[in-house]
């Protein structure tokens, strides 16, 4: 037997411990096959068994080699509580438990001198989420009555484009009574209230993007909800490109401009144009962070469509060249909107931060009137790679960040004007309807979400550090990995085919919030529908305390 | 809920008509009050027609701080008129000590100035007239316009037509078209200004309903325009917004309602105007109105109109005879005052018209 020294990684310094049942094992192997961790092996044990073979109780006792599965103790193929050997067991032999006495932050500080890397959202439960303090409370009865959520209409619309303020609407009045114009306006596209957010095809394997993709067509033509996803930056595949499905789809770029060689030369022939292009300038999770794409993840197809070698992709924190708002508006702007000459809207993407309302304010003030929307991404947002310090301690909570951009658009009379879209940690419990709304109500026109869509196709990670392994490529649903065998795990169908029955159920009850209110158009800043249960989120969103 | 009416003749009318009106429909509304506009005026008012008329309730403070004010500007007093009132006691009125409809000539400075130069002092001058009096309530400040003369009271709609002397008709206090509402708004605390018909540079507006998006409709309106104040009801909004389409973007009055009540997508998209019908929604979301309403509006040259909200969830009716024509909630108040019409002519607008009336009682019916 080997000697154990003190500071030798065992089980018990892991963040999941195997809770393994010999007696129940049939050594099918079922689960050292299914974990892509390599987190279980299985070994030979010499155990003792005690026995007895006549008429009367006489115990012996023998030892015997028995075959187990067994834990492996590694700070990188370590158990990530992802529950696939759980799955698979045909006989409930196994399952982890998380180890509360984990010293798996210290460890691997202390053995790699490298920071922790991973997945995910923000691991730091403490306190209850705002969004769920605040209720939706000002119910309409008597005479001003509630709708039917079946049987009345109800406009489910946000802008995503650049709205002029109505004295600059060039309309004039004509001679028979109409409105007539002569000018061109900014593009505005009507889309769904809830974007699929930015997700790349390097991040995602291809199965999921696919996935991804075919469920916001599906939403389109078969369920009649515009429902749009953003490409994520990385690109997107050219026969996507030259396709009509093009139209449901939000180009990203951002500051390694991955993907876009491909785009611009894919601008001849495309059919259709893309909903909208999305310059992403920061991102929730990691906000000051460029994009992290660990090269295990650069396969074949990513490596052609980024044009890039197999290596570890990281965009640079900040966009090259951009030093002012100012500048970023009138060089980055104005040049995608003139690449598809001025038909599609230009919005930019932001991490949520102290400072997000003055650079809010520098864009609504812009008198050229071209940035088409304001995306804000809060400390809760998911990524596929980043620096868990990152992760979990930089960032800005979106809901006061949203409220106080509304609210600064509100003081210069310019709400709308540029739409908001709010997303970082919505639907983390599952509901986004609730979450979606009660955004809109403080002021969004729209939200977007990623994390939760992985977890509608069978992603199992959750924010008490349940797998969350989407850097490393192993992804066990088949989701952010480049694995053949891995993405494989992953029925595209299935998946598509979850998403769009949860936005359908979605729309169901983002409806039943919006009748009870009386509102058959969305509730854009009607803070007055909302009340809070807590008084310190009551005055720091103006909305009435209750208790 | 409230219970509005509009009456429009060629003849001169008197209040008191607009009592009858409203009086019969008392059933439908809370008895907490009466307000009314009254434009294109008759009586001792009809030769003034071209200079403003100041339309106020206060104290004896309150004129002094008033005439003071205008006398500083360069207004010149040159008609004053007081109803007489009956202070019987056990009326349920609420009454100021001094009701005052004044008549000006503009300052000498602004003799020959244009139209809409004239038009922006006679806003600044009201709003300067009713900061000035707000504190210690020492008076309130309805209306300043030529041809336009505005009351409101708070108590028992029968009882403050008794105090004003206003149930017994005569020919010296009459207009072409009044407004007129019973009710206080009881929503939101009472106070004289959230009573309904508003009236803002010629344009009045009167509502029944609610407004759901009233803080939308507030927290973009306060940073429209000067005159946009007070929303001290949810009604305010309707007036702000005809205010703002009409005069301020110069839009004609049909856009009106595609405003406050714009078509669903799927029907915008099938229209040749979808373009202009796209960017009422996106500039002008804000001003877009939700919940239960019929709104009845005034603009300056004397054109009445009404409208719903987009499900219809408020009555509203229009009655006619060869000289005169009533919108009200009810039809009960029009049996009343026109008891003689052809009721088969009788109006009940649907959710997307516009019923308007034009200054000769041309009724016209717009389609959204
Ligand atoms: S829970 Fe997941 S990572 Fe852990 S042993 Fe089972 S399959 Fe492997
Ligand atoms: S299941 Fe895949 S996508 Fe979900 S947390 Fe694990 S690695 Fe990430």
């Amino acid at each position: 037997m080997e000697t154990v020294k003190l500071n030798d990684i065992t089980v018990n310094d892991l963040p999941w411990k195997i809770a393994y049942d010999a007696s129940r094992c049939t050594m099918c192997g079922s689960c050292v096959a299914t974990c892509s961790f390599r987190a279980i092996k299985p070994k030979v044990e010499r155990r003792r068994m005690v026995f007895s073979e006549g008429d009367f109780p006489e115990p012996q006792a023998r030892f015997s080699a028995v075959p187990v599965i067994h834990q492996v103790n590694s700070i990188r193929d370590y158990c990530r509580g992802c529950g696939m050997c759980e799955k698979v067991c045909p006989n409930d032999a196994i399952k982890p438990v998380r180890n509360p006495d984990t010293r798996h932050p210290i460890v691997t500080r202390c053995l790699g001198g490298d920071s922790i890397k991973r997945g995910g959202r923000k691991n730091l439960e403490g306190s209850t989420r705002t969004l769920d303090t605040i209720r939706v409370g000002r119910i309409s009865q008597m005479t001003d009555p509630s709708l039917d959520a079946q049987r009345h209409t109800f406009d489910l619309l946000a802008p995503f484009g650049r709205i002029l303020p109505p004295k600059k609407l060039p309309y004039s009045a004509t001679l028979d009574n109409s409105l007539e114009t002569k000018e061109k306006t900014p593009p505005v596209n009507w889309i769904y209230p809830v974007i699929i957010g930015d997700m790349s095809i390097g991040a995602l394997s291809w199965r999921m993007w696919e996935a991804v993709a075919m469920a916001t067509a599906y939403l389109n033509e078969e369920c009649g909800l515009p429902v749009r996803m953003c490409s994520g930056e990385g690109g997107v595949p050219v026969r996507l490109l030259k396709s009509k499905y093009l139209k449901y789809t939000i180009l990203q770029i951002a500051s390694g401009h991955f993907g876009w060689n491909r785009i611009v030369n894919a601008m001849p022939h495309m059919v259709e144009d893309p909903a909208g292009v999305l310059i992403k300038i920061g991102q929730g999770a990691k906000p000051g962070d460029g994009g992290l794409l660990m090269a295990q993840k650069v396969a074949k197809h990513i490596q052609a469509i980024r044009g890039v070698p197999k290596a570890d992709l990281l965009s640079p924190p900040n966009h090259q060249g951009l030093y002012s708002i100012e500048e970023s508006v009138q060089k980055m702007f104005l040049s995608f909107n003139a690449a598809f000459k001025f038909r599609v809207p230009v919005a930019i993407k932001v991490a949520a931060s102290a400072t997000s309302v003055s650079v809010f304010n520098n864009l609504v003030r812009d008198p050229y009137n071209i940035v088409g929307g304001f995306f804000l991404d809060g400390i809760d947002g998911g990524t596929g790679a980043a620096h868990e310090v990152s992760l979990d301690h930089t960032g800005h909570p979106i809901v006061s960040k949203l409220r106080d951009c509304y609210l600064a658009a509100v003081t210069q009379g310019r709400q709308g004007q540029i739409p908001l879209w709010a997303a970082g940690g919505l639907g983390k419990t599952g509901d986004l309807a609730a979450d979606a709304f009660k955004m809109i109500c403080l002021g969004a026109n729209g939200v977007f979400t990623g994390k939760l869509i992985l977890q509608m196709a069978g992603c199992i990670g959750n924010d008490l550090g349940r797998c969350n392994a989407c850097n490393t490529g192993l992804c066990p649903a088949g989701i952010t990995t480049q694995e053949p065998q891995l993405a494989h795990r992953l029925d595209p169908d299935k998946a598509a085919q979850n998403i769009v029955n949860y936005f359908l159920a979605m729309d169901q009850e983002i409806k039943k919030l919006m009748a009870p209110i009386g509102n058959s158009s969305l509730p854009v800043g009607r803070a007055d529908a909302l009340v809070a249960t807590d008084r310190a989120v009551a005055d720091r969103l103006q909305i009435q305390h209750v208790c | 809920m409230c219970r509005i009416g509009a009456i429009k003749s060629l003849d001169y009318v008197h209040p008191s008509r607009a009592l009858r009106l409203m009086q019969s429909q008392q059933k439908g509304h809370d008895n907490s009050g009466f307000a009314m506009v009254m434009q294109n005026l008759g009586g001792i008012f009809e030769s003034y027609k071209h200079l403003p008329t100041l339309s106020m309730a206060c104290t004896d403070k309150g004129i002094k701080i008033a005439e003071n004010i205008l006398h500083e500007i360069g207004f010149r007093r040159i008609l004053q008129w007081s109803p007489e009132v009956n202070d019987w006691p056990g009326l349920d009125i609420n009454a100021m000590p001094h009701y005052v409809f004044e008549t000006f000539n503009y300052p000498p400075q602004y003799e020959n100035a244009r139209r809409k130069e004239r038009e922006e002092l006679l806003l600044n001058t009201r709003l300067k007239l009713r900061a000035a009096l707000e504190e210690d309530e020492e008076g309130f400040v309805y209306s300043f316009w030529p041809d336009v003369i505005t009351l409101k009271e708070i108590g028992d709609p029968h009882d403050i037509g008794t105090y004003f002397n206003l149930w017994e008709a005569d020919s010296r206090f009459t207009a072409k078209v009044i407004t007129a509402q019973c009710r206080q708004n009881t929503n939101y605390d009472i106070v004289r200004y959230a009573a309904h018909p508003f009236h803002l540079q010629g344009y009045t507006a009167l509502a029944n309903g609610e407004n759901t998006f009233y803080l939308k409709n507030k927290e973009f309106q306060q940073r429209l325009h000067r005159g946009y104040i007070g929303f001290e009801s949810d009604s305010q909004c309707f007036l702000y917004t005809l205010h703002y389409v009409h005069r301020e973007l110069g839009w004609p009055l049909n856009y009106y309602k595609h405003v406050v009540t714009p078509l669903p997508f799927e029907e915008i998209e099938k229209r040749d105007d979808q373009k202009q019908l796209l960017a009422i929604r996106q500039s002008l979301a804000h001003l877009e109105i939700n919940g239960p309403n019929t709104i009845i509006g005034m603009l300056p040259d004397n054109t009445l109109f009404t409208c719903c909200d987009a499900k219809k969830l408020r009555p509203v009716v229009i009655g006619r005879d060869e000289r005169t024509v009533v919108i009200t909630s009810e039809v009960c108040g029009i049996n009343e005052i026109l008891p003689e019409r052809n009721w088969e002519d009788d109006i009940y607008p649907n959710e997307r018209e516009t019923i308007v009336v034009t200054d000769d009682l041309e009724v016209q019916r717009w389609k959204q």
